[in-house]
């Protein structure tokens, strides 16, 4: 189990390793190697050069402001997770966070990090639907603002381009009377996610559903935006057939295979079951 | 394809350790083959049984997950830093007074995730302890002694905890 030879470049700037992606051919960033590492031993990647970003200050920090809340690419599930401003206001990414792998992989692998590998079983990934975020990336000239809407392509596929670099993941403040949740149905506390349901949610002042936001994980080639099911809450009241029937939206648009986490049949039952959990959560935490 | 060779130092359990290693040259394999420590086993070694796992500048992780040049310069505790000298820790006198152990391949790993989850939570519920080695496999299944001995470890260490802050 040791990956193919490459080389390791240990930039200490963001230019320096903006650059050194522009210059290398067949790069790729290192965050906290936590998913790279093995595909790496297993060969399933076997990229010429890598470009360690662990060297460069500033990264790993959780500031909120008046309107958002800011989080460095560098900062590690366990900080996320333990973050008390993240666990106050943003409780979709605490539990996402704190889903995670394992107190060792949590300790070492990193929101920007779980977010460009783009795993659709991913927990973050489903988090970030949920939370609308967008993505601020260095490049070799001017940065860019990614939205998340735009930014999951395909199988641990972005719009990331090779010489880019997420730095920062900006977050909006929920509204009042918000509530937010992650659920995961998962085989061990190790797994990838079987369904994951990252879920936020608003309500007005008459206690209808003014907004809501559902991230799936686990159940597509991509995590997916369970826009028919927010369609099928907005402006209604909080009932039991409610929240049945956006969990039927967003079994509709799930598309998971059948696998050793369990045939697509029983994953698109869980997700009825699992987005109808989320939302009650959600509700109960406003 | 060239390979740049570099010279990787660490403070591994109070001393220093230098060695070289490739790009490519996984911790664990580091400290084990060019250091000579073999205390840290080679499990799965994709990041998944956790028997590799140590702490590295305070942070419990698996060292298999990890590149030796990535980490030149860093604080590393391994299990050979557990005793001191010949008196065993108290975590590893529990495991040898409970049987927390079969065959043994898995003990480095689960003992350091104990000592990073006592360091912590010194009072941890069965449900915390269970949780706390969750990224720590043991292929016997010998769970209930391990989670046993972690309890006993807690009882062991308590009391000179208070003692020390008396």
């Amino acid at each position: 189990m040791i990956p193919r030879a490459f080389e390791l470049h240990s930039p200490t700037t963001l230019s320096e390793a903006t650059s050194l992606l522009k210059k290398l051919k067949d790069s790729k960033v290192l965050a906290g190697g936590q998913s790279l590492v093995p595909l790496m031993k297993l060969r399933l990647a076997s990229p010429a050069n890598l470009v360690d970003i662990g060297k460069i200050p500033g990264l790993s920090y959780v500031r909120k402001r008046k309107d958002d809340l800011l989080i460095g690419s560098m900062t590690t599930h366990h900080d996320v997770a333990a973050s008390s401003v993240v666990n106050r206001r943003f409780k979709t990414l605490s539990e996402a966070a704190g889903h995670i792998g394992d107190r060792q992989v949590r300790n070492r692998g990193t929101i920007g990090g779980a977010i460009c590998h783009a795993d659709p079983a991913g927990d973050v990934p489903a988090a970030m639907l949920a939370l609308d975020a967008e993505f601020k990336v260095a490049g070799p000239s001017k940065g860019r603002i990614l939205e998340v809407k735009d930014f999951f392509k395909d199988m641990f596929t972005t719009s990331l381009r090779q010489n880019e670099i997420l730095i920062e993941v900006k977050i909006p403040l929920l509204p009042p009377r918000s509530g937010g949740a992650y659920l995961k149905l998962e085989r061990g506390t190790s797994d990838l996610a079987t369904v994951g349901v990252a879920s936020v949610v608003t309500l007005d002042n008459s206690g209808l559903f003014e907004e809501a936001r559902i991230g799936l994980a686990g159940v597509g080639s991509t995590p997916i935006r369970a826009t028919k099911a927010e369609s099928a809450l907005k402006g209604r009241e909080p009932s039991d057939d409610v929240v049945a029937e956006a969990g039927e939206k967003a079994s509709e648009m799930s598309n998971p295979i059948s696998d050793i986490r369990g045939s697509s049949e029983y994953k698109r039952e869980m997700v009825k079951v699992y987005v109808g959990r989320a939302i009650r959560q959600s509700l109960g935490r406003i | 394809m060239p390979s740049s060779h570099r010279q990787v130092t660490l403070t591994i359990n109070g001393q220093k350790y230098s060695g070289r290693a490739e790009p490519r040259t996984l911790l664990t394999y580091f400290l084990r083959d060019e250091l000579g420590l073999t205390g840290t086993h080679i499990g799965c070694i994709v990041g998944k049984c956790g028997a590799c796992t140590i702490i590295l500048d305070g942070k419990l992780v698996k060292s298999c997950l990890l590149f030796a040049q990535q980490v030149d310069g860093a604080q590393v505790l391994t299990v050979e830093g557990l005793a001191e000298g010949s008196k065993l820790h108290p975590i590893q006198e529990a495991f040898w007074e409970e049987h927390g152990l079969q065959c043994g391949y898995c003990t480095p790993g689960m003992l350091l995730a104990a000592y990073d989850l006592l360091r912590g939570n010194p009072r941890p519920t069965e449900k915390e302890i269970r949780e706390g080695i969750s990224g720590n496999l043991c292929m016997c299944t010998g769970y209930v002694n391990i989670v046993k001995s972690v309890k006993v470890a807690a009882d062991k260490m308590a009391p000179a905890r208070s003692k020390r802050s008396a």
